[in-house]
């Protein structure tokens, strides 16, 4: 062996971890290849064996945005600011789907993984992560169901169209915060797989989903701006459909949305070392 | 010794697991009931302390701690050090700590002290065909373990071809793994494995999987990675395996290592304590005894044709070797079984119950004792391993498979009688049987 191999040998160093450290960007890296094919692997499975494959979707949020529009739109008749109904909840039932796909799976990401936990290092964090990637894909295909809307409804495209990103930005770390919290939970109190569907359900009513955000009184209107999903929702709207960015909806969330990751991270980590242990 | 040459450094490495999950039980409905108001709540200290235990250490034992019935020292203040290039094999009963310390030094789990390094890339293989997925090709399952064991998407890009040939099912290499026999997966996922190029190679019984031409195969490719210069821990039950691959082995017995050295001595050590498998292995408590759900295993005994607990056996006389099980449901045909290996390994033979009045009828519960006669002047000299199996059959399910459950020594005593004669030297062969020989004799000529 050369001097130069020698001097590169990486050192592994095993000691009891302290609970609290910051992510490991560079191992992560270093995981890469794995992360993409677990992604892959997630993505691939889902529709293994369907008939209509990678058209569910497209259909699962079609036919709930059919439900609300006749529940809500034609016989609740809600206030929609002007915009046709189909298209105010097309805009938002999308990206809501995403975030209770991924915040659900990736609660459950260690959980199912357990197995392979216990065989096997890779850096913990892409169990999570890889249940709110793998769930962009599902979301890039159904965003043609709001193409097709906007299309319809002849919508003209605004300068808003430019944050488009940052909502993806939002509504991603969103549910990677709720994602590394609720799995980190999972593994220790399996209450979290009860209490989900019905969190879930809860969490979309109190986000301008099937309602408009102007409906709430402005007395409460910071405090229920703290609920990122209302930031994601209304944003994605503003640019979609081009009306007015509404920043002081956004604001408060996205502060919300950067401490739920934050927080989620260091919880995560701190759980890490015993995950294992207490499976 | 210069520390570039150690690949694996061990430093008192202790780690504690709580078991303290134990139910209540209630003596009265209402105490029931008011416990069960109270549940969410214990509920949740029991869980919440599963993981709290940053404050005890393992020299003080259990004064510092109030509760310590719950918790476990699964290793105590480990200790050693691995030369690049050694291949070292890891023995010790069920619940030694072996897996444990695999699991640390693959950052499965991480240690409650101490600490280790480890030099150059570490893969380990605790199983065989982590992460394959059912609805995956064979292909796609290649890339996934493979990264999965640590290789980047360009190693397997680059050993695909030889992977897929090793494993034999290139045939079948687009079709989901769901289709597969089990072999083929098997075969599949070793051949994964075995093309990971790691600097230090942490294996845990992988070898249990398979036929035994399968598992021959591992053998062969495990001594070739050996031979490689790369570093190997090795973990098994297999000692035949053991004494043949490693040079070295450790010892450990109830999370502490009492023996390091020459793999033949610390397995003959092994098998000569009360700590390996001797003449006679019991399993007083049923809850850890190997089992499945209609049988379970109880002791197994190598007796002289007198009857006593023996492990070393006169060459010239019969043995038997006796199973002593449970059924632990009526109704189904059983066929116990034994396998016996000598020191390098090879199978020497396997039999099967031939008993008629079992054979083909099904049993009712109860405690069975199956005894095996093997004649005088069949084996050759040397250690026996006997593994000890139990299959129901109709459909063929295993109950339990105890690998290496005892051992005994055959031995010749040279008084001219057995099948040496006159003869002193080593004598190969896996059987001595007692032949007749003849001569013809013609003067004439």
């Amino acid at each position: 062996m050369n001097k130069s191999s020698e001097i590169n040998t990486p050192i592994n160093i095993i000691k009891p971890r302290s609970g609290w450290q910051i992510i490991d960007f560079k191992e992560l890296k270093e995981y890469r290849d794995l992360f993409y094919f677990l992604v892959w692997r997630d993505v691939k499975v889902l529709y293994a064996q369907t008939i209509l494959g990678f058209s569910w979707a497209i259909l699962q949020p079609l036919i709930q945005v059919l439900i609300f529009t006749i529940v809500f739109g034609k016989v609740a008749k809600l206030p929609t600011d002007g915009i046709p109904y189909i298209l105010f909840s097309t805009v938002a039932i999308i990206p809501w789907t995403y975030m209770s796909q991924a915040m659900t799976q990736s609660s459950q990401s260690l959980i199912s993984g357990q197995h392979m936990l216990g065989k096997v290092y890779f850096p913990r964090l892409i169990f999570p992560l890889t249940s709110v990637l793998a769930k962009l894909v599902d979301f890039g295909i159904s965003m043609l169901i709001i193409l097709g809307a906007i299309l319809y409804y002849r919508v003209v495209p605004t300068w808003n169209l430019l944050l488009f990103p940052l909502f993806v930005m939002l509504m991603v770390s969103i549910s990677a915060g709720v994602g590394m919290w609720l799995s980190a939970m999972a593994i220790r109190f399996r209450d979290v797989k009860h209490a989900m569907p019905f969190a879930v359900r809860m969490l979309m009513y109190t986000a301008p989903i099937v309602y408009s955000a102007s409906s709430i009184p402005e007395t409460y209107r910071i405090i229920y701006s703290l609920n990122p999903i209302v930031g994601v929702i209304e944003g994605y709207r503003a640019c979609l459909l081009g009306t007015p960015m509404p920043w002081p909806y956004i604001w408060p969330g996205m502060i919300t949305a950067a401490l739920l990751l934050i927080s989620g991270a260091f919880y995560f980590k701190r759980m890490e070392r015993v995950f294992v242990d207490v499976i | 010794m210069n520390s570039r040459d150690i690949a694996i450094k061990v430093e008192n490495i202790s780690k504690l697991y709580r078991i303290g999950l134990k139910e209540n039980m209630h003596d009265s409905f209402g105490a029931a009931i008011f416990s069960f108001i109270k549940s969410p709540l214990r509920n949740y200290r029991k869980y919440r302390s599963l993981y709290k235990f940053d404050d005890i250490n393992p020299n003080s034992g259990s004064k510092s701690h109030s509760n310590s019935s719950d918790i476990i020292w699964a290793l105590r203040d480990i200790s050693f050090q691995v030369k690049r290039g050694e291949v070292v094999g890891i023995i010790g009963r069920n619940g030694a700590g072996k897996s444990t310390l695999l699991r640390i030094l693959s950052r499965i789990t991480n240690p409650t002290s101490g600490h280790a390094e480890i030099r150059g890339g570490v893969s380990s293989l605790l199983e065989v065909g982590t992460g394959f997925h059912q609805e995956l090709t064979g292909r796609e399952n290649v890339y996934l373990n493979g990264t999965i064991l640590g290789m980047k998407k360009k190693e397997v890009d680059q050993k695909f071809d030889e992977i897929v040939e090793f494993s034999g099912v290139e045939k079948f290499i687009d079709t989901p793994v769901k289709r597969y026999s089990s072999g083929m997966k098997v075969r599949l996922a070793f051949s994964v494995a075995a093309h990971l190029e790691p600097e230090v190679l942490i294996i845990d019984e992988v070898l249990a999987v398979g036929d035994a031409d399968f598992q021959n195969k591992c053998l062969n490719k495990m001594q070739d990675i050996g031979q490689q210069g790369r570093t190997v821990l090795f973990v098994s039950h297999n000692m035949p395996a053991v004494t043949r691959l490693c040079e070295r082995t450790i010892l450990l017995h109830d999370g502490r290592v009492i023996e390091d050295g020459p793999s033949p001595q610390v397995v003959s050590a092994y098998l000569h304590s009360d700590l390996g498998s001797t003449a006679a292995r019991e399993w007083p408590d049923a809850e850890k005894a190997p089992a499945g759900p209609v049988a379970r295993l109880r002791a197994v005994r190598v007796r002289t044709e007198d009857g006593r607990i023996t492990d070393t056996v006169d060459i010239r006389r019969q043995l038997s070797i006796e199973m002593e099980y449970e059924v632990l449901k009526s109704g189904q045909v059983l066929l116990p079984h034994f396998g016996l290996r000598n020191e390098q390994g090879t199978s020497v033979f396997v039999t099967v119950d031939l008993d008629p009045t079992w054979r083909q009828h099904p049993r009712p519960k109860g405690r069975y004792v199956s005894t095996v006669w093997i004649p005088g002047n069949l084996l050759a000299e040397g250690t026996l391993f006997v593994t000890c199996k139990l299959l129901t059959l109709n459909p063929n399910v295993l109950q339990f498979r105890e690998r290496s459950a005892v051992a005994f020594h055959v031995i010749d005593s040279l008084d001219g009688d057995s099948a040496r004669g006159d003869f002193v030297k080593t004598m190969p062969g896996v059987v001595r049987p007692l032949l007749d020989w003849t001569t013809q004799y013609d003067s004439d000529s």
